[in-house]
């Protein structure tokens, strides 16, 4: 589990840069709106009509984080997916995905430790997309700004092709070990 | 005030209420979690609402429509899709930005391979994804989402 204190470093990272990128589009907000001040209505309510599209639901999805991120800690999934065999694993793997908790580099560590343990690949892809592509606290997020037509469509589309994918790479992982052992033998 | 924005926070709220009968510890640990992750997450949602603001002003939907349009074709999906594989966006802003660019002009197929390739594809994490996972499988997961990211987005155009 080294990775983890990687992903805090990023974190702290990312937040400084985070402020001085926010600072820099300030600056150009400003100079932009100043020059063409007929352009302010229109700047200000879009912004202001997303901001608080955006602030009606983030203490709640961060809340939903918060609580996945501590009653179901990243041990017990990596537990929990490196036991189980079969196409279950699959629809495990995205389940355990979608439960709300940090960006997608945060789970690379898990992934590697699942890796290790002997996990399903097929598993451990589903397990990856699901965590970056179809997590609840982004979903609520989607459900919010893009309706529940887009959403849903997106998610069902999204859960099959995942599934598709995992199968297929595990496919060719297991046939590119196949042939390197075939090549060994041959050479003895 | 609509429905998705009372359903989530009653969501929230309940399952924030059963964790403090389960635990009020955790429960409690969960709150600071939250509330750090709602400041780390805060400046980049201004960047967002600010450039959302800026594009809507400035750029006009004619515009919009002719890059990430209908009249597109297939082209401007192909842009959207490598512009969701470059961009390190957090997820959650994403989709505020997407529904910005929908609603003035961009196709359903655009705005749903962003949003793919944004959240599956991260060019900025993918030397940390080969440490982790070894060369082979992190550029075939990375491959194969970009793929399937524009076939999602190609049906999400056609049944929407």
């Amino acid at each position: 589990m080294r990775g983890y204190a990687k992903e805090k470093e990023i974190q702290r990272h990312g937040v400084k840069r985070d402020i001085i990128i926010l600072g820099a589009t300030l600056i150009i907000a400003i100079i932009l709106l100043s020059i063409f001040p007929d352009k302010r209505t229109p700047v200000f309510t879009a912004s202001r009509k997303f901001f608080i599209e955006m602030i009606l639901i983030l203490p709640a999805v961060m809340i939903l984080m918060g609580l996945f991120s501590v009653f179901v800690p990243k041990e017990m999934i990596v537990k929990h997916l490196g036991k189980t065999a079969g196409i279950k694993a699959v629809f495990l793997g995205i389940l355990m995905g979608a439960l709300p908790t940090g960006p997608l580099y945060a789970a690379f560590p898990m992934a590697s430790a699942l890796l290790k343990k002997g996990a399903k690949i097929s598993c451990i892809i589903a397990f990856l997309s699901a965590w970056a592509c179809i997590k609840l606290p982004q979903e609520m997020i989607e459900l919010q700004f893009l309706g529940f037509k887009f959403m849903v469509t997106r998610l069902v589309l999204t859960i099959i092709f995942v599934v598709v994918m995992g199968i297929s790479i595990e496919w060719l992982i297991k046939k590119a070990i196949k042939q390197n052992q075939e090549v060994n033998n041959a050479s003895i | 005030m609509n429905t998705t924005v009372i359903f989530i926070n009653v969501f929230a709220f309940g399952c924030l209420i059963s964790a403090f009968i389960k635990s009020r510890a955790k429960a409690r640990q969960a709150l600071i979690v939250a509330l750090k992750s709602f400041f780390h997450i805060l400046p980049t949602v201004l960047i967002i609402i600010i450039l959302i603001g800026l594009l809507l002003g400035f750029v006009p939907q004619s515009q919009i429509s002719k890059i990430v349009g209908e009249r597109a074709g297939f082209g401007g999906v192909l842009i959207v899709a490598l512009l969701g594989a470059l961009l390190h966006i957090p997820s959650l802003v994403s989709f505020p930005l997407a529904a910005s660019l929908l609603k003035n002009g961009a196709s359903i197929t655009s705005v749903a391979v962003f949003i793919t390739t944004l959240t599956m594809i991260g060019m900025v994490t993918l030397p940390l994804e080969i440490k982790e996972l070894g060369m082979k499988m992190a550029l075939l997961r990375n491959g194969i989402s970009f793929l399937i990211a524009i076939i999602i987005g190609i049906l999400m155009g056609a049944i929407l």
